[in-house]
């Protein structure tokens, strides 16, 4: 899943044009038909360019071999996200896709088939109120993530440190004794790339809260001391701050820092569990030891104990405007439940009661507990919305980038004076949204 | 009759393209501006003016025509140099047609390979670091990029280097289009080099040069490729429509992207009449 998160699209201004240009796909909310045979040919959308000629088609196989008289096409897209929201406007999408993040939660009933109440599908499967609405469940995920540090312990270990940091201060305490003691980078930010910034904002199990997604929109100042986004926000400043990082983050490279964290050049990325088998696969092809990497906890405790968030990462939906929806459904289910999909990913399977993958077994022992998080239900959307208008965005990289440059000291303003600005502009959006 | 028709007819295909992917476009950019449409809802809410106001009101959305300036001052650098080689190359310089493909080659890369190639250049001990220190100014690299005070001249840097090649190329065609005969004129009167070029050549060239400046202060308002692909707009280098984009695909508010589209139109269309104003575009004569 290294790729996948390339949201920015390249040639994007000319996209403007075509995106105006077409608003087509328009459809009435009715009930879902799955009814009919499951035969004949669909196509599947995917965000994994580098599955699509190779493992993806073995699952078509096995899919026809239980239903025989079906074809699944693979259709990848290499800048899923951008694309695939054009796409939807216009109304030819496939008949399974994975949801772009662009469609906000109400507007799923528009593009995408209801699978079933969440009520009955909760029972089934793990994230399904991610991408729900009204209580009716619109994708399932097809392999979850835990989210937290990918380290090398071999170079943590250097400078003395073999258990996960406790608080953020001895977080901060052990990137500093790496960087006297080893000629490592203590903490590479991606800066460039950008997405690896937005996993920042995937630590709001941390206070063990399972209403976080619940009140988070409700809080006119997240920023403010003692909150989530102080927190993580400010330890992302404080390492920054403590010149801990790569000495120039404009000039960053994500698929080249996969071997410098492999190799012990680097000593921790804060990503998703997603990441691991890339990096001990990065290791291996440098010629260092893929045990060293491990995957940590965010530095915070919580009654003692180390939370985590873990949540469903893509979700696949049937079209709407598919014409095979039996197939389709029967393909999503089939993929969900018995491909092994997740399991060849090492991610978490959808489905409940399926094993964890290796590597999470291991982050587990660590003592961690894996949460997931509810989506917001009476305020659902709502963060969508406050993110819009303040242009503030929580799940991106654009003002956590100018927090990086305050830190390095390379934009005008500290901790406080930042902090104060995103409380204000959040806040001033807040109150519009949820008055 | 048959004729009036004819000339329709043979203009239609060309008119369809311009109305289909021009006119028809720019249209729809002009109603979104007035909705708060996130380019996906099946209902466009209309805001009245609200987009038009926020872009005026709200320092962050104008704010970032100051980065243009870079770009402006960079421009003028661009056409001198355009200028310089145009004059050179004109008259018979040695491997002069080697030379002309050598300063019109970057125009022909793509955009977005430019910025990849700079990208390497502008990196700690990357290429640039490199022959300072062969130069023997090792101590005058930086941080081209992650310095905040000269990633705005690196990047306007990238974009001189990418469109001399073209200013230079729109030259050297007016250059050429001036009568052999008036040189040889000149010379016999005793004129130099200099005088050549100050009373034949720049007349000569005058609405080339009037273009040029059209074009870079169009060009440095919308520039996007190369900080774009460089730095993505971070470290204060995110020009208008830099931001533009992310309003539009990354805060899907294609409602005020479209306001701040139209706005920038608006303020191109408006230098231009004033351009065209201050410097009245008389038909040049040498003769």
């Amino acid at each position: 899943m290294a790729d996948r998160r390339t949201f920015i699209g390249i040639g994007a201004a000319a996209v403007l044009a075509l995106v105006t240009g077409c608003t087509g796909g328009a459809t009435e909310e009715g009930p879902a038909d799955f009814s009919g045979e499951v035969t004949g040919a669909i196509t599947v959308l995917t965000n994994r360019t580098d599955l699509a000629t190779t493992a993806l088609p073995e699952y078509a196989k096995k899919f026809a071999a239980k239903y025989p008289g079906t074809t699944v096409t693979f259709e990848p897209v290499t800048n899923y996200e951008g694309d695939v929201t054009t796409q939807l406007s216009s109304g030819e999408y496939g008949d399974v896709l994975l949801i772009p993040n662009t469609v906000a939660v109400d507007q799923l009933g528009q593009f995408f088939e209801p699978l079933g109440t969440t009520a009955d599908l909760k029972a089934k499967y793990r994230f399904v109120d991610e991408k729900a609405y009204d209580g009716q469940v619109y994708g399932l995920s097809i392999g979850g993530v835990a989210n937290g540090f990918v380290v090398n312990t071999k170079v943590w270990a250097q400078a003395g440190i073999t258990a996960p940091p406790k608080t953020p201060e001895e977080f901060v305490a052990g990137l500093s004794l790496i960087d006297t003691k080893t000629p490592a980078i203590p903490f590479y930010t991606n800066y460039k790339d950008g997405w690896p910034l937005s996993f920042w904002n995937s630590q709001r199990a941390i206070f063990a809260k399972a209403d976080a997604n619940e009140t988070f929109p409700a809080d006119a100042s997240p920023w403010q001391p003692g909150k989530v986004q102080y927190v993580t926000d400010g330890l992302l400043f404080d390492i920054v701050k403590n010149k801990l990082t790569e000495p120039d983050p404009l000039t960053t490279n994500w698929e080249g820092s996969k071997p410098m964290l492999g190799t012990g050049k680097v000593a921790s990325m804060l990503l998703g569990s997603w990441a691991i088998p890339q990096m001990k696969d990065a290791a291996t092809a440098a010629g260092a030891n893929p045990d060293d990497i491990a995957f940590w906890p965010f530095p915070w405790q919580t009654g003692g104990k180390f939370h985590t968030r873990i949540e469903g990462d893509y979700k696949a939906a049937v079209s709407k405007t598919s014409e095979n929806k039996a197939t389709a459904k029967a393909w999503l289910e089939w993929f969900v439940n018995e491909s092994g999909f997740s399991a060849d990913q090492q991610a978490i399977p959808p489905a409940i009661g399926q094993e964890l993958p290796a590597a999470l077994e291991d982050f587990q022992a660590t003592g961690v507990e894996l949460m997931e998080l509810p989506a917001a239900a009476a305020n659902s959307g709502k963060e969508d919305q406050i993110i819009k208008s303040s242009e503030i965005d929580l799940a991106g990289n654009i003002y956590r980038q100018k927090l990086v440059d305050i830190a390095r000291g390379a934009a005008k303003g500290d901790k406080e004076s930042y902090f104060a600005e995103l409380n204000k502009r959040w806040g001033e959006a807040q109150s519009q949204v949820m008055k | 009759m048959t004729r009036r028709y004819a000339a329709w007819l043979y203009l239609a295909p060309a008119l369809a393209l311009l109305i289909t992917f021009t006119y028809v476009p720019v249209a729809n950019m002009v109603v979104y501006s007035f909705t708060s449409w996130d380019g996906l809802d099946v209902t466009m809410d209309p805001v009245g003016l609200d987009n038009y106001v926020r872009v005026f009101t709200d320092e962050r959305y104008w704010r970032v025509f100051l980065i243009s300036g870079y770009y402006f001052v960079a421009s003028f650098a661009q056409i001198a140099i355009a200028l310089y080689f145009a004059v050179i190359l004109s008259f018979n310089t040695r491997f002069r047609n080697l030379f002309k493909g050598i300063l019109f080659f970057p125009y022909l890369l793509n955009g977005v390979a430019v910025g990849f190639v700079f990208l390497y250049l502008f990196q700690p001990d990357g290429t640039l670091d490199t022959v300072l220190r062969w130069a023997g100014l090792g101590d005058q690299t930086h941080y081209w990029l992650g310095d905040p005070d000269i990633a705005n001249i690196s990047l306007a840097g990238t974009s001189v280097w990418r469109f001399t090649g073209l200013s230079f190329v729109l030259f050297l065609g007016a250059i050429q289009s001036i009568p052999g005969e008036i040189y040889e004129a000149a010379e016999i009167d005793g004129a130099g080099d200099w005088h050549k070029f100050r009373h034949i050549i720049v007349p000569g060239i005058r609405r080339i040069i009037s273009l040029s400046f059209i074009l870079a202060i169009s060009g440095s308002l919308s520039v996007f490729e190369i900080p774009f692909i460089m730095t993505g707009g971070a470290n204060g280098t995110r020009t208008f429509v830099v931001q533009a984009y992310e309003t539009a695909f990354q805060f899907r508010q294609i409602g005020l992207a479209s306001a701040m589209a139209v706005v920038l139109l608006l303020i191109v269309l408006l230098i231009t009449w004033i351009q065209r104003r201050l410097v009245p575009d008389e038909e040049v004569t040498l003769s």
